[in-house]
């Protein structure tokens, strides 16, 4: 089981071409916000930038807070997403500790699915795809629906 | 969103209102350079001066913005404070993605606020702000201040003037996110005329994309082109400043007012020499993979224990040029230092720095004086054009008041107009030859990307003026419709013809697509009427001797062949904005 991790973000340049890649292939959208990664000056391009991406938490809070199961914590971390048992009740996005869920103007949540579609335009080499154990047969099947 | 017309937010500064128009001529202009002189055709007034309220400040961005790599420019088109005529500035940042995802193909500034604002735009939101307490701030403590006063961090776009911008200087740049800028021919002065501080893109909207898998398909196919080839590798490695020691070798460096063309000390502002030392980190425009823009720094000692204060600034290869080989400066910290003051104050460092390498030619040759200057201006001596930097953006008297508006205005007034390194505007920092002069003098935005008659010269040893004028209007065309899509002129060599057809094809725009070479040249012509219905005149334009003086890696500049080729480019440009068909 794998999941994204942003390990050499301090070489990011703000393209966005990561968030570009994201709603391009995993949501079918031209967005830098409807995406599991999300870039930001910290403070001030001066300052450099962050990414505001899962951190696949276990157990994610998000899932916790999601009442109709279209949240469902994945096996090594972050969640299932079952966008068609999603009511957009909005209650993911303030449940998440880092700010990684982004609602769209009409309230669907978008967040990291740690398929790590948008790993390979990063021209820096910030971001990664980490392993952190088996995962389970069924959530791969999961995971195939959710994107 | 692909649409068959334009979507453009007209706003009235004076009320505060906007309109949403929807306008045709899509498959006529494409966007960008050709949506830019259509606006104005509808919006301009081509009688009024620059700083008549009425006077359309436009934003204009293209078809392929945003669904391609490099497709990251923004093109902002105005009647110039410089020349009074119609004119463009191009600039990145994150201006063209947030202005899409505003929605919108082009915003359209009129009037004047009546006190000094900011305007906010969003995909569901138009909002005029007064900032007074802004005013009079630089173009630093401006950004940080309006970053903390709206959202939308990371996915906005903060465009702001500094004190020249408020004094509407012809020499005053729109910064861009505090990285880029929309530098050149007075697009800082024309908002401070309409007391407008900021313009502010908050990019929150979105669009679905194409069905089916050839888009993205399409879309990796550029991306590898952009990065897993060398072709971007001299914007990735060293940028545009690796040009520093060519250029030099070539004998094509314009050194202390062009007095020489090459000179040894070039390694201490060589490309190489900035990113052994001096570089910082690289910054990218939004939706470009290759990440050009270069970061140094400019560190200041204000107390003698060894207490010091820094600042981030990005460095190119002409901000060099006109911050360092113009002015004789070879350290490439006081390069960095000039380029500080240049952004704080608003400046456009290649107008700024020509005209005090002007100056400082001029007071050398006591064709003005200390009192004119109120400094011991000398080549080299970076400390004392520092101050000078801030004198010329505050006008603080008669003389820098003159010199910004342009410096063979001063010399029109004080003399040496011999010398006075001015081809429609001040020089870039390239002298290659007769082709890249004749080009910057009479090129439709006066700059060195109007066409690459500086690669002309330095591969062509020919002085052929039917085969130099033909490739600049060639040249031209094709650079029009890129800087109409909008791409990066840096992604030229990969967006060949028939990689922008399949572009604009697979994002629907097959008209488009179908015509590109026809509607090139309408762009181009187009572009030409505007201008010449402002008032240029390309037969009047000179080129001072100066230029003629100089010697190159072909050896002596060929005065006769520059002027006959002027000559002739002036009477095509002519032709091509002539109101009958081409």
């Amino acid at each position: 089981m794998k999941i994204l991790t942003t390990p050499r973000l301090g070489r990011c340049i703000g393209c966005h071409s990561c968030s570009l890649a994201c709603a391009r292939l995993v949501h079918k959208r031209l967005s830098w916000d409807m995406a599991g990664i999300r870039i930001g000056s910290a403070g001030g391009l001066s300052t450099g930038f962050e990414a505001r991406t899962c951190l696949a938490c276990n157990p994610a809070p998000c899932a916790t807070a999601c009442p109709t199961g279209a949240y469902a914590q994945r096996r090594g971390g972050g969640v299932i997403v079952r966008k068609n048992l999603c009511i957009r009740c909005g209650l993911c996005a303030p449940a998440c500790p880092v700010g990684a869920i982004y609602l769209d103007p009409t309230g669907e949540p978008f967040v990291c699915l740690h398929c790590g579609r948008c790993v390979p335009y990063c021209p820096h080499d910030c971001l990664e795809m980490k392993d952190v154990g088996p995962g389970s047969p069924e959530s791969a099947d999961l995971k195939e629906v959710s994107s | 969103m692909i649409r068959d017309y334009f979507r453009v937010l007209v706003v009235d500064l004076a009320s505060g209102k906007g309109k949403v128009e929807n306008l045709p001529g899509r498959d006529e202009v494409a966007g960008g350079s050709g949506l830019g002189a259509l606006l104005f055709t509808k919006y301009g007034q081509v009688n009024s001066p620059w700083d008549a309220p009425e006077q359309p400040l436009i934003f204009a961005i293209g078809p392929l913005t945003g669904y391609f790599p490099l497709m990251s420019k923004t093109v902002a088109a105005f009647k110039s404070p410089y020349h009074d005529q119609y004119a463009e500035s191009h600039a990145g940042g994150r201006s063209a993605l947030a202005l899409k995802f505003c929605d919108l193909d082009a915003l359209v500034i009129t009037g004047q606020a009546s006190r000094p604002s900011a305007l906010v735009i969003g995909s569901r939101h138009l909002e005029l702000k007064d900032v007074s307490y802004l005013w009079g701030l630089d173009v630093y403590e401006s950004g940080k201040m309006l970053r903390r006063m709206l959202k939308g961090s990371g996915h906005r776009s903060i465009m702001r003037i500094g004190p020249a911008g408020e004094r509407r200087s012809p020499m005053a740049g729109i910064n861009v996110d505090s990285y880029r800028h929309f530098g050149r021919l007075g697009g800082g002065g024309v908002m401070g005329a309409k007391n407008l501080k900021a313009v502010v893109f908050i990019g929150d909207g979105n669009f679905p994309l194409m069905e089916g898998k050839d888009y993205p398909k399409l879309f990796e196919a550029v991306h590898q082109k952009l990065t897993a080839t060398d072709m971007m590798q001299k914007y990735h490695n060293l940028g545009t400043p690796v040009n520093v020691m060519v250029l030099n070798e070539l004998k094509a460096l314009p050194w202390r007012n062009l007095q020489a063309t090459t000179d040894p000390e070039a390694t201490g502002i060589s490309g190489e020499r900035f990113a052994e030392v001096a570089l910082l980190r690289n910054h990218a425009c939004a939706g470009c993979p290759v990440g050009c823009i270069h970061i140094g720094f400019s560190r200041e000692k204000f107390h003698a224990d060894y207490r010091y204060f820094y600042r981030q600034v990005s460095y190119d290869h002409e901000p060099i040029f006109a911050a360092g080989s113009m002015l004789g400066v070879t350290d490439c910290f006081a390069v960095l230092d000039l380029l500080d003051v240049t952004e704080q104050m608003g400046l456009d460092v290649m107008s700024a720095g020509v005209a005090l390498a002007w100056a400082t030619e001029a007071l050398e040759k006591g064709v003005i004086s200390e009192n004119d200057t109120l400094l011991p201006l000398k080549f080299g001596h970076h400390e004392v054009y520092e101050e000078a930097l801030r004198h010329l953006a505050y006008g603080v008297n008669d003389f820098y008041r003159l010199l910004a508006q342009g410096t063979l205005k001063a010399a029109a007034h004080y003399g040496g107009q011999d010398f006075a390194c001015v081809l429609g505007q001040e020089m870039a920092g390239y002298a290659t030859g007769e082709v890249f002069l004749a080009s910057q003098a009479l090129g439709f935005r006066h700059s060195h990307l109007d066409a690459a008659g500086y690669a002309y010269d330095q591969k062509h040893y020919d002085k052929d003026i039917g085969k130099a004028l033909a490739f600049l209007e060639k040249d031209e065309a094709s650079r029009a419709f890129l800087t109409s899509l909008v791409a990066c002129l840096f992604a030229r060599g990969v967006y060949t013809d028939e990689l922008v057809a399949e572009c604009l094809q697979v994002v629907g725009y097959q008209a488009l697509a179908d015509n590109m070479g026809a509607v090139a040249r309408h762009i181009q012509k187009l572009r030409w009427q505007t201008r010449l219905a402002t008032g240029f005149n390309p037969a009047g334009v000179t080129i001072p001797r100066r230029f003629t003086e100089i010697t190159t890696f072909k050896g002596p500049l060929d005065a006769e062949y520059l002027r006959a080729l002027k000559d002739a480019y002036a009477r095509r440009i002519l032709e091509l904005g002539s109101p009958e068909p081409d």
